[in-house]
């Protein structure tokens, strides 16, 4: 491949060519642990989960007994499985404001599917999840054909599914809510894997062992993968990414569909628990998916980020709203909360990516 | 002329033209490169320089004269038509993704992998090796392979986007502009990564605006100027001063007068 013929004595006219004499940088020397540990995106997550971890624990023991856990895991699961997704959106250098909205559209459907229609659970599942990744695609197809920023876009998105969520519901029960799942054919067998709870009697949710797995596989994928190197490549320069022969387009319209399809499949578990949903279901939890990405290292202008770190901002989001609850303050402050952890980290993450890389772009 | 196995250049343009619109964006221009041999195609802004690096990359089709790929003639439907045929072209801001690591930069879209179905994975021991020998042979010494590209220099992250083009294959080396953004002694590490990339054998097309950087590697000299070829030189032709002299205008101000009266009277097509 690198096969070089050497050049004919006509061709080799008086220049500068010294030989290759491996320059040793001064600068790049003195590169330590600390530093490189730095330079991992969710290092700042990881610190600051360990610092909520300790001051909820200190307001209340049970915070780590396993029934605390079991609480507080509950609600950094339902958040972490699409911020998970999320995060790879984010790294390929999109949003996706309609991911919350999703969630509930998502359990509509398949309540009224089950319910209305009277479909088995497992088919209404799957009908689902296929809408879903359409309307990902639609997404994906919109802002790659328009070159809008997605912003715009999933924000039209989102405000046509609410709408949508609201005015079928409406339409076809009389009321904002579906429910009765629990009586749909297939529920049992659907519920035992989405929905239900294990290890009791601490009743675990399922939806951490999804998260978990969704982490694990988003993990391997960028680390390891030539699609997650891609989507690190489109987020981070989509031209620089196109001119080495990166498919840009199907690379961002995948991870829109992707994100339409794991939050769909989050709204089908939290529908399948409650075995009914709310016609405003999901509504502002796009941000809360946002914020745990950033939280674990994703910079909003992509290219930069983990997996890892968007499911210990999940965490993190998870104590919060549960310890709060637990030390017995009234739970309107989580918001407050929220948009503290939300400033600290993007301020606390843009000095540690500063000082490891050298402040140099 | 340095001549390949069928004794044609490497990549050759012969009177070629590219219209927009009724703008004459390039009007005959005929330049080559061979193997072992480094072109210099220099301009002022404006003088055709994006254009006629579009055309040699496959970006835009030329509308009147040859392009020969050793002598064979073309026509590039995409960039990647062009690459396949071994010709890469080195933007110079859109090569690298700052924020990505040196050896993910390298391989970025053409990633080297094992094992298959779904533990398909990157080889990353075996990049980050051939990315550690590729940029030794350039004279650089990664220390770190995982640090993000851009925590280097401008003149390193050139040589990497240059590593990666010769790794990949190519034969000819287009580098648009590659020194306009540096300082004096990374442009100087630069012009050593060109006369590196030429005595491995490859031709390499070097655009720039400035002279002083182009006539120290060039073995000819091609100035371009409202989208006609003011000239073509070999080295032996032409001094260092003459060069800068055509480049900033002096004599050709008068055929300038000239050209522009043409252009403003002919129809276009």
């Amino acid at each position: 491949m690198t096969s070089a013929h050497p050049p004919s004595a006509a061709s080799a006219p008086a220049g500068p060519a010294p030989p290759p004499v491996p320059v040793a940088d001064e600068r790049l020397a003195n590169i330590s642990t600390a530093a490189r540990l730095l330079r991992r995106p969710e290092i700042g997550a990881l610190l600051a989960a360990i610092v909520v971890a300790i001051f909820f624990w200190t307001q209340n023991s049970l915070f780590f007994k396993l029934d605390g856990i079991a609480n507080w895991t509950d609600v950094a699961s339902t958040i972490g499985i699409p911020a998970v997704v999320v995060a790879l959106l984010m790294i390929g250098g999109e949003f996706d404001l309609s991911a919350g909205v999703m969630t509930g559209s998502a359990g509509l459907m398949l309540g009224v599917l089950a319910t209305e229609v009277g479909m088995s659970i497992w088919l209404a599942i799957v009908l689902t999840l296929a809408a879903a990744t359409t309307v990902g695609f639609i997404n994906g197809y919109m802002v790659m054909r328009t070159k809008l920023p997605s912003f715009i876009v999933t924000l039209a998105t989102f405000f046509i599914l609410q709408g949508v969520n609201l005015g079928v519901t409406k339409a076809i029960t009389n009321q904002v809510t579906v429910s009765g799942i629990d009586t749909a054919a297939g529920y049992e067998s659907a519920n035992s894997i989405f929905g239900g709870s294990f290890w009791s009697p601490h009743d675990f949710r399922l939806s951490v062992l999804w998260w978990i797995a969704v982490t694990a596989i988003a993990t391997w994928v960028l680390a390891r993968t030539r699609v997650g190197n891609w989507i690190f490549g489109v987020g981070g320069d989509a031209n620089a990414a196109r001119n080495v022969g990166v498919p840009v387009m199907r690379v961002k319209i995948g991870l829109f569909m992707t994100t339409s399809f794991v939050c769909a499949l989050t709204g089908i578990m939290v529908a399948l628990r409650l075995a009914s949903t709310q016609a405003g279901q999901g509504v502002g939890e796009e941000f809360q998916y946002i914020i745990a990405a950033v939280v674990g290292g994703c910079v909003l202008t992509g290219g930069f980020g983990s997996a890892i770190g968007a499911a210990l901002g999940a965490t993190i989001i998870g104590m919060a709203f549960i310890g709060i609850q637990f030390s017995g303050w009234n739970t309107d402050w989580r918001f407050l909360f929220l948009g503290v952890i939300l400033l600290v980290a993007v301020l606390v993450n843009t000095y540690i990516r500063k000082r490891a890389e050298g402040a140099r772009r | 002329m340095s001549a390949t196995t069928n004794g044609a250049p490497l990549l050759e343009v012969r009177g070629v033209s590219k219209y927009f619109g009724n703008v004459v964006a390039l009007k005959d221009i005929s330049v080559s490169v061979g193997a072992g041999e480094v072109t210099c195609v220099l301009g002022d802004n404006g003088a055709g320089k994006s254009t006629f690096i579009k055309i040699l990359s496959g970006v835009h089709r030329h509308d009147e004269g040859d392009l020969l790929v050793e002598g064979e003639e073309t026509h590039f439907g995409s960039p990647r038509e062009a690459k396949e045929r071994g010709i890469a072209t080195v933007f110079q801001d859109l090569a690298t993704v700052p924020l990505m690591s040196i050896w993910r930069n390298f391989f970025l879209g053409s990633e080297p992998t094992k094992g298959s179905g779904p533990l398909k994975r990157i080889d990353v021991k075996t990049a980050q090796g051939i990315m550690r020998d590729e940029l030794r042979k350039m004279g650089i010494d990664v220390r770190d392979p995982d640090q993000p590209v851009g925590t280097l220099s401008g003149g390193e992250r050139q040589a990497v986007a240059i590593a990666r083009a010769v790794y990949f294959g190519a034969k000819v080396l287009i580098l648009d502009e590659p020194t306009s953004a540096l300082g004096v002694k990374q442009s100087g590490v630069v012009l050593r990564y060109v006369a590196q990339a030429r005595d491995r054998g490859l031709g390499v097309i070097f655009i720039t605006h400035n002279p002083h950087h182009a006539y120290p590697v060039g073995d000819r000299f091609v100035i371009l100027n409202r989208g006609r070829l003011l000239g073509d030189w070999r080295k032996r032709e032409i001094s260092r001063d003459e060069l800068v002299k055509q480049m900033s205008g002096g004599a050709e101000l008068d055929a300038l007068e000239h050209e522009l009266q043409r252009v403003l009277d002919t129809p276009v097509s």
